[in-house]
């Protein structure tokens, strides 16, 4: 069992704030089902259940999302199935089983910066904006380069709509494990691809998007171009799962039936 | 700290601490059909409804659950009876540990998702664990529940 | 029949599924005390000291266990007959630890919190020894795991502590070395299996108290509570009769349970603080510290002439039975004598080979019981000779497999731990099972692959034998009484784990009286109230309980028809008896008239049996098992596309549950195929020791599973029945791997396979 001194929810923010920055135990809990696992002792655990952060809203050019929103709702919601063929519901629903979506929070999944997480590679690939309290609005790109997760409340995140393709796959021993490895790909008028559990955390790549964005034509040739830019700059690593070797492979056969369908 | 919580329909004051579990507070409380058989979410032995949605109990912790709604299976007896009836005609009991869980969530599939698909019902119930039957006869006995529409 | 082989309901389903209190857990006293177990933090070491006064001064904490509070009697945790085949190598608590995950003390308080806590304020000195973690160094190392002088094996096992060696093990059937030479063709190939986890969703739990009459009262999730009172009775020198243990609702055992887990220790707290005590495992404890499958390395050769015949099987298996020697003889003895005899028409036959010591999580006994890994390397190697002769395999098989009426020297050899006993296939339906899977399958239309896109679809399949019960050794017995309004009572010491003996026997006994199955209450596994069974292991319970069942409802059947000839004034040969009414010519008592006449108003008298049963053979289930996979060209991801099963288990006392029982151990065969692995790191720490990182199959891994039953009467069983709590999980690894090498040529020789296994096999090929 965790050790905590006490559990608050406070109605404020400043309140939460505050108490982020008192002490280095106290800590924001999500859904709470990582935390237990990861988190043996925290002084104050602080709910964000009485701040109104559970809500998907749409607007003209984006959805915004409460971080307080379970995943579940999110994977359920029609309106967020149509961007991009629906690949971000699909990379949700490979996130262990309903009962845990129904409590793991889409802040809780950010803010945990999970290097195998289903959902990372999607957010990088959507360029979503994440909003703070203190700091205000990243984009994902940029929390992902930040050495230290902030030390402050995440707020939202606004998923921009558009037009255009999305693909998500995930390999894994069987369906109820974590990632050998992830791919997220979506083609608007250009090419993002992000490749995840790498083992380390998500990747956007960078240089084989700019490489696919220049040309004019994407034929076989292009492709199997891109593929060898992919695989060098997606660094993929050895651990128990799979070695470098065999997730190279999984790049390989994966990107190449990604960009093949999504450029239908 | 004493929290109120509706269990089955009925309201309870129960003194907890805050960092103790649903699952705990409800075995203490006599709610033994709740069990656990992990600690991490990752069986679904636990499960629990939270407001009509499943939730891993040993991961919920108590405080969070302060008047909220609690379904246990003896919460949904009747549900429960049914789904029994159509195991025992399928052969899919086997030790029975898993099914009280596995009677809150396949309830709660028929209220999200009545005419799920094969595939659909797989991906809900994906995560409860079994490790007796081999899956396939509760496969046949949770889609004729689910075809009952009585 | 009415009963036996129609499809009835399990009589406790409904009961389970609305959550009324059943398991183990439910049952603990409310003020119970609880056990917490220190766990060794390394492999191999000596406790040197033990400060622990910070710990006991804590409020609530009312004792901390060590190893200077036990006297020093070494007993075997396996659940087996008496005396045991496994060696006398624990003590409650001992100077030394074992292997990460040993017990090193035990704190008893009032509260898990308390416990915690205290466990924290402990401070234990080890003296850290280098551990043996290779078994195929162990044997003969310099390091000794068990260097006690206490320690002994019951009877002649091999056993050798100081090369490391549980137990060892030679036999021969005619000149083996000669055969091969002999042989026109012939293969020699090495073989590895994984250790395995258990994985049953209820985890080990055990609770006692003191009852009204002052003596010890245990509820534990047990597959064997007769041994396991025995065995605690001759380790902490308490009195037989003092002990009480009743087995409630166990949610899966699979072997898990067929030894002593908690109960030990909570057999001394309550004993001797006389207050209620409980000790239940956390998940992680159940995959550290309870038990797993031996992992096994398997030298094979195989000898066959240019007409087809195999003529040689030189098998030597070496097995890690971990740190402590559970079931070592046993499993090893079983990956021989319910594998080998499947091919009986050989002229040479050697199985030998050594089970060793080692500082990891101590094996234990597991459904297939060594059968599987037996079955692996054999069918795997059956194949691969085939290749090689450019022989069909199902062809090949159907030449040299065992058939009815024949028998196998092998059956008079090896029995388990001891002498065998000798046995002729009275039931073998092998062909039928091995034709009608083809046909299932498509084995003709598909074998050996098909291409299908960007994947190939290819078959594999494996035959395989196991055993119902230990013939001579292994004894069942029930009780069966008659009450007023004519139902009955049946008490039995079965086990029911969840496998179904208990609606599995009564069936049997409403069959054998001609009455509905709810009109017989069964009630089982309490050392007190039920007469003995050995518990749920070696797939005995249908055949030696099931036929204690029926002798007993047949006695007492004779026993009624004799009172009701005296109360109808007629000779016992005159009475027809039809399950509800006695009748002789115009003279009739209805059964229910009957028993209330002998309970309350005249001659009153209880009508009871007792009978009991021990095999004097163990007829072999059969099963061909066929698989159908589809592997990923370039990734080779292998999705399981079609399991098909056809069984010989006899008469299917229930149906449905015997299809049960073949599905669930198909898919736990599976798991082992492909996806479960107990791995440990460098240092000897389990790494995959929570159901994250140990992965079983979920309800989206199989696509298909297809198992009939072929028609089958084994005489000597109870309505005809063998057994079938194990056979389905044997044939899964080899029927994958041969599946495998059938689609892309290559051969995967340690399990499980995974794609990464196959791409390393597809490169070096090329």
């Amino acid at each position: 069992m965790m050790e905590i001194n006490k559990y608050v929810a406070p109605n404020s923010f400043d309140e939460v704030y505050n108490l982020l920055q008192d002490n280095k135990l106290n800590k924001i809990i999500g859904g709470g089902a990582w935390l237990k696992i990861s988190m043996k002792k925290a002084d104050t655990l602080i709910g964000l259940e009485n701040l109104n952060l559970d809500y998907i809203k749409e607007e003209n050019e984006f959805f915004e999302i409460g971080a307080m929103t379970p995943l579940r709702k999110i994977e359920l919601n029609k309106d967020i199935r149509t961007l991009f063929s629906g690949f971000f519901n699909e990379a949700i629903s490979k996130i262990m089983g309903v009962t845990v979506r129904n409590i793991a929070t889409i802040g809780g999944s950010i803010m945990g910066k999970f290097a195998f997480s289903d959902l990372l590679p999607v957010l990088v690939v959507l360029d979503v904006r994440l909003k703070f309290y203190k700091i205000g609005e990243l984009s994902f790109y940029e929390f992902l380069q930040m050495a230290k997760i902030p030390n402050d409340i995440l707020l939202s995140i606004k998923v921009s709509k558009g037009n255009g393709l999305g693909y998500f796959h995930k390999v894994s021993k069987t369906h109820l494990d974590f990632a050998i490895l992830n791919l997220a790909v979506v083609r608007t008028d250009r090419f993002k691809i992000a490749v995840g559990s790498r083992p380390r955390i998500t990747k956007l790549l960078v240089n084989t998007n700019n490489f696919l964005n220049s040309q004019a034509v994407i034929n076989d040739d292009v492709l199997l171009q891109a593929i060898e830019i992919a695989l060098e700059e997606a660094d993929l690593g050895d651990n128990l799962k799979a070695s470098k070797e065999y997730r190279e492979v999984l790049l390989k056969s994966y990107l190449k039936r990604a960009l093949k369908q999504v450029i239908r | 700290m004493k929290i109120n919580i509706i269990i089955n329909e009925q309201r309870k004051e129960i003194l907890i601490k805050d960092n103790e579990y649903l699952i705990d507070v409800l075995r203490r409380n006599n709610y033994l059909s709740v069990r656990r058989g992990c600690d991490n979410t990752s069986c679904g032995v636990c499960t629990v409804l939270l407001n009509d949605k499943p939730v891993p109990s040993c991961s919920v912790l108590a405080i969070r659950c302060n008047n909220q709604r609690i379904t246990t299976v003896e919460g949904i007896a009747d549900e429960a009876e049914k789904l029994a009836k159509y195991f025992g005609e399928e052969g899919a009991d086997q030790c029975g540990f898993c099914n009280p869980s596995m009677a809150l969530t396949v309830y709660s599939l028929k209220l999200e998702n009545p005419n799920a698909s094969d595939d659909e019902i797989k991906e809900y119930l994906v995560g409860n664990l079994c490790r007796c039957t081999g899956y396939v006869a509760q496969h046949l006995a949770i889609k004729r529940y689910l075809g009952d529409k009585l | 029949m009415k009963v036996v082989n129609n499809r009835i309901n399990s009589i406790d389903g409904l009961g389970v599924m609305k959550g009324r209190k059943a398991f183990t857990d439910d049952f603990f006293e409310k003020e119970s005390l609880i056990i917490k177990v220190l766990r060794s933090p390394h492999p191999f070491a000596k406790i040197v000291s033990i400060k622990k006064d910070k710990a006991e001064e804590l409020d609530g904490i009312e004792m901390i266990l060590t190893h200077h509070d036990f006297k020093r009697i070494p007993f075997t945790r396996a659940g087996q007959g008496y005396p045991e085949p496994s060696p006398h190598d624990k003590f409650v608590l001992d100077e030394y630890v074992r292997y990460i995950g040993d017990e090193v003390l035990a704190v008893v308080g009032s509260d898990e919190e308390t416990c915690l806590k205290a466990l924290d304020l402990i401070e234990v000195e080890y003296e850290v020894l280098e551990p043996v973690l290779d078994f195929e160094s162990a044997k003969d190392n310099k390091i000794i795991i068990h260097p006690e002088p206490e320690i002994h094996q019951m009877f002649e096992i091999g056993f050798d502590p100081k090369k490391n060696l549980a137990a060892s093990y030679h036999m021969h059937i005619g000149d083996v070395s000669k055969s091969l030479d002999e042989s026109d063709y012939v293969i020699r190939e090495t073989f590895f299996t994984q250790a395995q986890a258990h994985a049953m969703l209820e985890p080990h739990t055990v609770n006692a108290r003191m009852d009204y009459q002052n003596r010890l009262m245990i509820y534990s999730s047990t597959q064997t509570p007769f041994h396991v009172r025995r065995i605690i009775s001759q380790a902490l020198e308490i009195p037989l009769a003092k002990i009480r243990i009743i087995k409630p609702r166990v949610g899966g055992g699979f072997g898990g349970k067929q030894a002593i887990h908690g109960e030990m220790l909570v057999a001394y707290v309550t004993f001797k603080t006389q207050k209620p005590c409980k000790l239940t495992f956390t998940r992680k404890e159940v995959f550290e510290s309870s038990y797993s499958r031996h992992p096994m390395r398997i030298d094979i050769a195989l000898g066959a002439s240019k007409d087809g015949l195999l003529k040689a099987i030189d098998c030597k298996i070496l097995s890690d039975t971990g740190a402590y020697g559970e079931h070592a003889l046993t499993v090893f003895m079983v990956a021989g004598s319910k594998v080998l005899p499947l091919y009986n028409k050989v002229d040479s036959v050697r199985f030998y080979g050594d089970v060793v010591y080692t500082n990891h999580t101590p094996a234990g006994a597991f459904r297939g019981y060594g059968a599987i890994q037996g079955n692996f390397a054999l069918e795997s190697a059956i194949d691969i000779l085939c290749e090689k002769m450019h022989v069909d395999p199902i062809a090949f098989r159907q030449k040299n497999m065992i058939k009815e009426t024949e028998t196998s020297p092998i059956f008079a050899i090896m029995g388990e731990g001891t002498e065998g006993t000798a046995m002729s296939m009275d039931t073998c339906k092998l062909e039928e099972c091995v034709e009608r899977g083809m046909k299932l399958i498509g084995w003709n239309e598909m074998y050996p692959k098909k291409e299908a896109g960007d994947r190939i679809r290819s078959v594999g399949m494996a035959i395989a034998m196991q055993g119902s019960g230990i013939p001579y050794i292994d004894m069942g017995s029930a009780t069966i009484k008659l009450n007023d309004d004519g139902f009955y009572n049946l008490m039995v010491g079965a086990t029911e784990i969840g496998q179904g003996s208990d609606t599995v026997l009564t069936q049997i006994a409403a069959e054998e009286l001609m009455t509905d199955v709810d009109k017989v209450v069964v009630y089982s596994s309490d050392t007190d109230l039920t007469p003995f069974d050995v518990g749920a292991y070696a797939s005995s319970t249908t055949y030696v309980s099931g036929n204690a069942v029926k002798k007993a409802a047949s006695e007492l059947k004779q026993m009624m028809i004799e009172e009701a000839a005296k109360i109808l004034e007629v000779s016992n040969k005159e009475i027809n008896f039809d399950g509800k009414l006695f009748s002789s010519g115009d003279k009739l008592i209805s059964l229910i008239d009957f028993s209330n006449r002998l309970t309350y108003s005249e001659d009153q008298k209880q009508l009871q049996v007792t009978s009991s049963y021990v095999g004097h053979k163990s007829p072999p289930p059969f099963m061909a098992g066929f698989v159908e996979i589809s592997i990923d060209k370039e990734t080779y991801e292998i999705t399981i596309e079609n399991y098909v099963s056809v069984v010989d288990c006899g008469t299917t006392i229930n149906p449905m549950l015997a299809k049960g029982q073949v599905d669930g151990a198909i898919v736990q065969g599976l798991g082992m195929a492909m996806f479960e692995d107990v791995k440990y790191s460098k240092n000897g720490k389990l790494i995959s020791n929570d159901f994250l990182n140990y992965k079983i199959p979920t309800r989206l891994d199989i696509l298909k599973l297809t198992t009939e039953f072929v028609d089958s009467y084994e005489q000597s069983g109870p309505f005809g029945a063998k057994s079938v709590g194990e056979i389905g999980i044997d044939t899964p690894p080899a029927a994958l791997a041969n599946a495998v090498f059938n689609a892309l040529g290559v051969r995967i020789k340690d399990l499980p396979i995974t794609p990464e296994k196959i791409m390393r096999e597809m490169r070096s090929k090329q």
